[in-house]
């Protein structure tokens, strides 16, 4: 039991936060999910890039620094205490890297992965289709043989940030006569821009484009973008290095800066009683959430699984942030009615947190059956 | 960094769990209840022999510690067994009494308390102590000081019956004028927390295992999602007091304990409410076993230290700290 960080990681830290003083933009940049502020947020990757702070935890080789999983955890505290922007390409550097270390080949990973840390290529995660949700499995769109390579039609949805990102990841369904709908799946990249694919963006609540629509017809791919052997595409899909997914989706880092950002709301408000409690659980539950990471990070540096307890992690954050949220927007009264504010937009995307990544409905079904042990059935 | 309990400490868990999961605790619970205390003095004094208040003893005074990480890993597992009598307040008096300005009391009681021969309970700022009917070392904080009280009045019934309130006589040996209490109730709040988890872990488990038996529909009921979700809630909550719980014990910081306190104290409770509720009527009966954990989580709930005044605490350490606490 030890929580405090050898002398290396605190010069890792420091070396951190040192750069972050001198770069991160005084200013907040323009919502991420426009197209002024998603070229905005393009060059905040590239400045993060060209010193190897855009995927810390990656080799060398690729951009990265080759951090461990805690000094990640230490970048990415120091990340948002700074108050640094959001992600551009979180989708590809949290889903789609993790998954061509594990499966992708030398060449995939030589091609993707440097521009994907300079934010040269954005990636979008085209999973979700119009029939297929929560049951991801039953997903229809296809990818045909073709002369050296693959032709996908069929339409995607939800697509995050597709509406201004350069390519994009899915599965697509390459034996429809396989026996079982988990089969007959094969995972690949394809490029956005390419003939045959039609971009809708969809306005989200604010009616910001946040996520977009693909069409796609006969849409050609070449074989060297296949993810693993075809046919393969459930198993790696939802393996995408199962369990450091699970600690990399939503880092600590970032709802300890937001507690504190409501924390000092709070008294900027002349700390009104009738919000203390729910400040308080804010900030208990930011570190309880660093805290748990802490505690599973340390596990799995031991080499064990950690499986099902994402599912765990990813109720908490997601309803957590709603309730951060909801209560920043109580404190400003009037003020947080107003949807042009930091606050606002936050609150927007908080909302989303319990639908995407697997909604909470699904996790707790994972939870009570796969850790709790409890019988499958009716659901 | 390795924010995990070590095979040792894990060890010593296992092996408290396996003993008194052998002791019958519930039917110990059941004669403490009705103030017979003979099998609950008995397994005091295993309790003891495992090392568990000489935990909260110094070395000087024939202790072990103070060692917070394990003595948190002990009272998870003796809450988790519901474990009756007064375990926090030991430890309490223990730290309170080696805190005195005069060392005299200190070496008088505290190996008694050390080895499980005595057992001491504590009127903090109020007038009740719990089970001052069987404590050989009464302390009472009051005005002058800390006082070792001749003796203790009429047992109150609390709602969880295994908790016995006395309130102590008036007078007695003035052990120290204005005690030193801020460790001492950073140790209570720590164990409460503790004990409160294992509380919660008990609650979560025997429900487990009561909806995967109970069937109605022609199916388990646990097969239910409504049921289901209700427990993969209560698993959530207890999975995130637990680290609060440990990083406490590693800082022993008062914000981080208070932090702690509310947490698992609010997740076992929790855990009770969705235990009563998916028993249905058998439990709401005093006599099925549920009974001993259900009411229990209701008292440590306000036990040293409200929720109210836990996260009161938590702000305070944040507003001198400016944000960059944790
Ligand atoms: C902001 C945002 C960004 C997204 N980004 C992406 C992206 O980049 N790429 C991508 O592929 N997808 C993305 N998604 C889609 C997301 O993955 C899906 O919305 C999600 O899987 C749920 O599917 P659905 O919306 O079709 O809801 P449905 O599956 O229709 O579910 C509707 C409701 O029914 C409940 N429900 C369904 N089945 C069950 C069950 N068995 N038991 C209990 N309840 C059930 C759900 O929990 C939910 O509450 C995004 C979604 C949002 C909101």
């Amino acid at each position: 039991m030890d929580l405090t960080h050898s002398p290396a990681d605190e010069a890792f830290r420091a070396e951190a936060r040192a750069w972050l003083r001198a770069h991160v933009p005084p200013d907040p940049l323009p919502s991420l999910e426009t197209g002024e502020g998603f070229a905005a947020h393009r060059a905040w990757e590239a400045e993060l890039a060209a010193d190897r702070w855009s995927a810390v935890n990656w080799p060398a080789a690729y951009g990265g620094r080759d951090a461990t999983l805690v000094r990640w955890l230490l970048f990415e505290e120091e990340y948002y205490a700074a108050g640094a922007p959001g992600r551009v390409n979180q989708n590809g550097v949290s889903l789609l890297a993790p998954t061509l270390f594990d499966h992708g080949t030398e060449e995939q990973r030589a091609r993707v992965l440097p521009p994907m840390a300079t934010g040269e290529v954005v990636w979008a995660q085209a999973w979700s289709e119009p029939e297929a949700g929560s049951d991801l499995a039953s997903l229809k769109s296809r990818a045909r043989r073709a002369a050296g390579g693959w032709l996908l039609s069929g339409q995607k949805t939800w697509s995050s940030r597709a509406a201004f990102a350069d390519r994009a990841f899915g599965l697509f369904r390459t034996d429809p006569d396989a026996p079982k709908p988990h089969q007959g799946l094969t995972y690949l990249m394809f490029d956005l821009r390419a003939p045959g694919v039609t971009v809708r963006p969809i306005a989200r609540l604010d009616g910001r484009p946040a996520f977009a629509e693909l069409f796609l017809d006969e849409v050609f791919v070449p074989d060297e973008d296949v993810i693993g052997e075809p046919g393969q595409g459930w198993r790696i899909a939802m393996s995408t290095a199962g369990n450091e997914r699970g600690l990399m989706l939503r880092s600590p880092g970032r709802f300890l800066a937001s507690a504190g950002r409501l924390h000092r709301l709070w008294q900027a408000q002349g700390s009104p009683e009738s919000t203390k409690d729910r400040v308080a659980d804010a900030l208990i539950g930011a570190r309880a959430y660093q805290l748990f990471t802490f505690a599973a990070a340390s596990r799995f540096l031991d080499g064990e699984s950690l499986g099902p307890e994402s599912s765990v992690n990813k109720v908490f954050w997601s309803e957590y942030d709603i309730a951060l949220h909801e209560t920043a927007l109580d404190l400003l009264g009037t003020e947080g009615e107003l949807a042009d504010t930091e606050w606002a937009e936050r609150y927007v995307f908080s909302l989303s947190g319990p639908i995407y990544a697997g909604t909470n409905e699904i996790q707790r079904d994972i939870i009570a059956e796969r850790l709790l042990g409890l019988p499958k059935g009716r659901r | 960094m390795r924010f995990l309990l070590d095979p040792e400490q894990r060890a010593f868990g296992d092996s408290l769990n396996a003993m008194l999961a052998a002791a019958d605790t519930p039917s110990v619970v059941r004669d403490w209840s009705r103030g017979e205390h003979a099998r609950g003095r008995a397994l005091w004094s295993r309790i003891a022999e495992a090392g568990v208040f000489a935990l909260a003893v110094a070395e000087a005074y024939e202790g072990l510690g103070p060692r917070p990480v394990e003595l948190a890993v002990a009272f998870v597992e003796l809450g988790r067994h519901a474990v009756p009598g007064p375990l926090v307040e030991t430890v309490a008096a223990a730290i309170l009494l080696a805190d005195l300005a005069d060392p005299g009391p200190a070496e008088r009681l505290l190996p008694a308390l050390a080895s499980g021969e005595a057992v001491a309970t504590l009127a903090w700022k109020g007038p009740y102590a719990l089970d001052g009917d069987v404590a050989t070392t009464r302390l009472a904080l009051t005005r002058p000081g800390l006082l070792l009280s001749p003796g203790h009045g009429p047992v109150r019934p609390s709602l969880d019956p295994a908790r016995r309130l006395t309130p102590l006589e008036p007078g007695g040996e003035l052990l120290g004028r204005d005690p030193a209490t801020a460790r001492a109730l950073a140790y209570a709040r720590l164990a409460t927390a503790a004990q409160a988890l294992g509380v919660g872990q008990a609650l979560l488990d025997r429900t487990v295992a009561h909806v995967g038996r109970r069937t109605q529909f022609g199916v388990p009921i646990g097969s239910f999602q409504a049921v289901k979700h209700r427990l993969a809630d209560a698993r959530i909550g207890l999975e995130f007091a637990r680290p609060l719980l440990f990083g406490a014990a590693l800082t022993m910081a008062p914000a981080d304990i208070a932090a702690a306190k509310v947490t698992a104290c609010e997740a076992a409770y929790a855990a009770a409410r969705t235990a009563l509720q998916l028993h249905g009527a058998i439990g709401y009966t005093a006599e099925y076993d549920l009974s001993l954990w259900l009411t229990k989580a209701r008292a440590l709930r306000t036990a040293w230290g409200e929720p109210d005044v836990c996260r009161a605490e938590v702000l305070r350490a944040h507003a001198l700290s400016g944000d960059r606490r944790w």
